[in-house]
């Protein structure tokens, strides 16, 4: 059972959103900086900076791709082996005393963020971490993380799976609840 | 889902090439974490290599050891001079004692041919071999590869030359395997007494001229002589072998070409390679022992689940 809960344009005023409260507390110049997470908060990290760039008519931003594979909590438990997606982490890149914005596209058991937090600190000691998702499944969380700024606020049973489907170009997605 | 074919690493003639391009985009990853500030990953917490050495090391022993400290996993290391084995003890006894304390992963390095597959099949542990008698070297010959394909993109249609001691070289063996997997060229230059009977069988071609070969190559593996093998004289003199087979500056200036160099180490300076060659803008014999590191985490990394 598929059912759909955010449209396409639904999807692109959340995120006009999204990127004007972002623009409200960072410059992402030279205090702050966005960065996607791995394998699919990506998508939406590239469109909010697409946005930012065009709203603000500047040419770059501080930003960067973080894969928390290797410090994921349940390694050790799996009978797989995950084989990291791409890092686009520049050596040059400082988050030392920044603000930095993590962008994922669901929130679901706070692990992922955990783990990704974890690979942040080995990059450097920001000056604060905030989290930015679209779809916040608050009812589902296993440990004590939220999300400074959310498109959606969705309740799921555990056993209900949230997911994106992108548009070809990834500008736009529906989003859809299936069990 | 596994993320290799193998349960082991026994020798790189039983991979696949899609575990290559595996353990090649895993590597990449590893050596990004190498560039940050703290340079560990948790991954393999929790788990416990041995590191079993019957012959001495120290590039493999280092890098391997490092890896595994950058992985977060627990190391013991076993060195046959200061063992039991010199009371007696036989090798299938020593490996399960130290598998009794509950070791997940053995990297595995003896003078014996075949003695890594040996192990792997008397124990349920994964078993790594980093070198086995002149068998084969499989985490040297990948991070040779990964070198090549770091520096030229792709190895197909590469023509890569291996000079030297290939008769008593387990690193040429592997070399063979995987640069062939990968697509490249390979040609084998040495004295005809350093050649292995046979072995242009496996698709590899010989010249004994190391003044024409350097005119078909793009990159040149040079191995070591390892006099500690040989129990004759496969070459009449010192002198004569630097004379013929000696990479020196006066013959890569001849073939006009800027070809990149590689060596495994330990390097005998003056032997097979002349010391400005090897120290030259060209070669990468540094980029392998830091490659090292990252292609073995690569390794461990992938087959920590095979257990």
């Amino acid at each position: 059972m598929r059912k759909k809960i955010i449209d396409k344009s639904h999807f692109s005023t959340i995120v006009n959103r999204l990127t004007c409260e972002l623009l409200e507390e960072h410059d992402f110049v030279s205090s702050s900086v966005l960065i996607g997470l791995q394998p699919r908060g990506v998508f939406l990290a590239e469109l909010i900076r697409n946005n930012i760039l065009k709203k603000t008519g500047k040419k770059e931003l501080l930003f960067a791709v973080i894969d928390h594979t290797f410090y994921r909590d349940d390694l050790s438990k799996r009978d797989d082996v995950l084989i990291p997606k791409d890092t686009l982490f520049s050596t040059e890149l400082q988050i030392d005393d920044k603000r930095v914005v993590l962008v994922d596209d669901v929130l679901y058991t706070g692990r992922s963020v955990r783990s990704a937090i974890e690979a942040l600190f080995a990059n450097g000691r920001p000056s604060k971490i905030e989290l930015l998702t679209l779809i916040d499944r608050r009812f589902n969380r296993e440990l004590p993380i939220n999300a400074n700024y959310y498109g959606v606020k969705v309740d799921a049973f555990s056993n209900e799976k949230v997911s994106l489907m992108w548009n070809q170009n990834y500008t736009q997605a529906d989003v859809f609840i299936e069990r | 889902m596994s993320a290799l074919s193998q349960k082991h690493l026994l020798g790189i003639k039983y991979l696949k090439n899609a575990d290559v391009e595996s353990i090649f985009n895993t590597t990449t990853e590893f050596k990004k974490v190498l560039q940050r500030k703290i340079k560990k990953v948790p991954s393999l917490r929790g788990e416990t290599i041995s590191n079993i050495f019957f012959e001495n090391s120290t590039r493999t022993k280092l890098s391997f050891e490092l890896a595994q400290k950058r992985l977060s996993a627990d190391i013991i290391n076993f060195s046959h001079t200061n063992s039991s084995v010199k009371k007696g003890e036989s090798l299938l006894d020593t490996v399960t004692n130290i598998l009794a304390m509950k070791v997940e992963m053995i990297v595995w390095r003896h003078w014996q041919v075949g003695s890594a597959n040996f192990i792997a099949q008397h124990t349920k542990t994964t078993v790594i071999n980093a070198g086995d008698g002149t068998n084969e070297h499989p985490t040297q010959a990948l991070l040779d590869a990964y070198s090549l394909h770091e520096k030229f993109g792709s190895l197909k249609g590469l023509n890569v030359l291996i000079l030297g001691d290939i008769l008593h070289s387990r690193v040429a063996m592997s070399n063979i395997y995987c640069l062939k997997m990968l697509g490249a060229n390979i040609k084998l230059c040495c004295p005809k007494t350093l050649l292995p009977k046979h072995i242009t069988e496996l698709g590899v071609s010989y010249e004994e001229d190391l003044n024409k070969a350097l005119l078909w190559a793009d990159a040149v593996n040079v191995l070591r002589i390892q006099l500690e093998r040989q129990n004759q004289a496969y070459f009449p003199s010192r002198e004569e072998y630097i004379q013929h087979w000696s990479l020196t500056n006066q013959k890569l200036n001849r073939s006009k070409k800027n070809m990149v160099i590689l060596h495994p180490g330990p390097i005998n300076r003056g032997l097979e390679i002349q010391s400005t060659v090897a120290d030259a803008e060209n070669s990468l014999i540094l980029n392998q022992v830091e490659n090292g590191v990252a292609v073995r985490m690569a390794i461990m990394y992938l087959l920590s689940k095979q257990a």
